[in-house]
């Protein structure tokens, strides 16, 4: 299923873009949401974040997406270029990353009155969505749909969509335009084997095409082996990260899921 | 105004001969302005769960008028869209930096409103019969400049649609989604429930207080039953508020009775209507 490797886990980040977080904690009404977390982002990586529930992924995510505040700095350095921080916004020479992100199940009622072309349009053109949609952003959004192998949805119900096929067309969402950085909350959450698998592959299809990091959570350990280059078990700090085996076989990750070391099982 | 009367005289009822009745063609304007009005505002405000909120600002459009007539302005109507202004925004604040539900907020909102404006109108020992008018409203009592106003409001919402109804939108589906995308939330937010004040407000007097909130839930609530798309939805709700206008207005004359209750009424059986043939 895999195609290449990454190899540049151990390297530093001289020769490829990088997203930089160093000593990133938040604080929310006087509790400590996330403290000192430091790792790099590679591009063309796809790095997993595990750890249990309230452990602060989404508010990492979110602090990423500059959506909350946060103490640390956040610092991306495209390949060759200078580096940028990210919370200041003023961007002094170079471009600020571009960040797609894929949110973990937005809401759709069966009901809601929104066609896949609907949200689409509404999410990437000015043309208001309330008037007959032309065919230019009909095509946009067929073409952008047809990445994730979604064509098929164009004119589907929102709320009538499953779990795999919302991922979808959210991915395609995030990828318009190409982002440096795609972050995904929690995307196998609610797709089936099948849809899991697909979703994997395109992720690993995107990575190498378009040379993106993609930065995901999930629960789904089971799986991490077969896609992850680089895993980080986060409970509020940094508990362990490197490489799948490594972080699945630690103390750390053992002791935050309660299961037991045991060796031979019991 | 000319154009209009000839325009209305064409039609074969007893009140449209020329010359005469002249409340009654200013009525019928006025609905076919404030319908379509409600009818755009309402897709939004089904859509993002708003309809509490818009039956709170209600009660706070009648907060101001007490306050503009204690004033001793003129024209409380401009000091009632000033006070739902203000109550608008203030919500959005304190919704976006409290960590309570957004309905205990409304609700705190809301009570308080209503408490501020019974005490103001009845200070000083007055009776508050004088506010009942607002309570039921009086669409035959409607004066060709305050239609100018609310054509003018219409275009004003019209405009505000064509700007931000998608990022309206992406922000009801997702905030966080909207934001990573270049949506100001709090903003579109803002405005969007500032819109539904300052319609609520101007239009209070002439739909009544009691009734107004049917007309920000139903037209939208009906197209839903029908519409898989969005422009279906607009044209539903649409249609439904205007036809319903027309009607309840029709029906009011001919047989008595508050225009703006026969026009929800419609609306009910609008909404009834559309049940039957729900999508499945």
């Amino acid at each position: 299923m895999r195609k290449i490797k990454h190899g540049k886990l151990a390297a530093g980040c001289a020769d490829a873009c990088c997203l930089k977080l160093e000593g990133l904690s938040v604080r929310l009404e006087g509790d400590s949401i996330l403290e000192d977390v430091s790792f790099h982002l590679h591009c063309g990586e796809i790095v997993a974040l595990i750890g249990p529930n309230g452990a602060g992924k989404s508010t990492l995510f979110r602090s990423i997406l500059g959506q909350m505040g946060y103490k640390g700095s956040i610092t991306f350095a495209p390949a060759g270029g200078p580096a940028i921080r990210l919370a200041d916004g003023t961007v002094t020479g170079g471009t600020r990353p571009l960040v797609g992100y894929v949110p973990q199940a937005p809401s759709f009622d069966r009901g809601d009155p929104v066609s896949v072309l609907d949200f689409f349009t509404a999410a990437t053109a000015r043309w208001p969505v309330w008037l007959p949609i032309p065919a230019k952003y009909r095509d946009r959004a067929a073409a952008c749909l047809a990445r994730v192998h979604g064509e098929d949805l164009l004119n589907r119900p929102m709320g009538g969509l499953s779990g795999g096929q919302l991922q979808r067309v959210l991915l395609a969402l995030a990828l318009e335009p190409v982002p440096h950085i795609l972050i995904l909350d929690e995307p196998l959450s609610g797709v089936d084997i099948e849809g899991e698998h697909q979703l994997l592959d395109m992720l690993d299809e995107l990575r190498t095409q378009y040379d993106l990091s993609i930065f995901l959570s999930t629960h789904d350990f089971a799986t991490l082996g077969q896609f992850a280059d680089k895993v980080i078990l986060l409970n509020r700090q940094v508990l362990k990260s490197g490489t799948p085996e490594q972080v699945l076989s630690s103390p750390e990750f053992y002791e935050t899921f309660h299961l037991r070391m045991g060796k031979g099982g019991g | 105004m000319a154009l209009w009367y000839a325009l209305v005289d064409l039609l074969p009822f007893e009140w449209a001969q020329p010359g005469q009745m002249y409340f009654m063609k200013h009525a019928l304007l006025a609905v076919l302005v404030i319908t379509p009005l409600f009818g755009i505002l309402s897709t939004m405000v089904v859509h993002s769960r708003m309809s509490f909120f818009s039956d709170a600002l209600g009660h706070s459009a009648f907060t101001g008028m007490a306050i503009g007539a204690l004033c001793g302005f003129h024209e409380p109507t401009w000091a009632a869209v000033i006070f739902a202004l203000l109550f608008a925004l203030l919500f959005n604040m304190v919704k976006r930096r409290s960590a309570l539900a957004s309905d205990t907020v409304i609700g705190v909102f809301s009570s308080t409103a209503v408490a501020l404006g019974i005490f103001l109108s009845t200070l000083g020992g007055r009776s508050f019969t004088r506010f009942n008018s607002l309570l039921i409203g009086d669409i035959l009592s409607v004066e060709p400049e305050k239609i100018g106003v609310l054509a003018l409001i219409l275009l004003l919402i019209v405009g505000l649609w064509a700007v931000s109804f998608n990022q309206l939108m992406l922000s009801a589906v997702h905030p966080a989604l909207a934001d990573s995308r270049g949506v100001r939330v709090f903003w579109q937010e803002t405005v969007f429930s500032m819109a539904i004040a300052v319609v609520v407000t101007l239009s209070m007097t002439w739909v009544g207080l009691l009734v107004i909130n049917s007309l920000l839930v139903l037209p939208a609530a009906a197209a839903r039953n029908v519409a898989r798309t969005m422009q279906q939805y607009h044209l539903f709700s649409l249609l439904g508020a205007v036809l319903s206008g027309v009607a309840g207005l029709m029906t009011s004359y001919y047989v008595g009775g508050s225009a703006g209750a026969a026009i929800t009424l419609y609306l009910a059986v609008w909404f009834a209507l559309t049940f039957l043939v729900r999508k499945k």
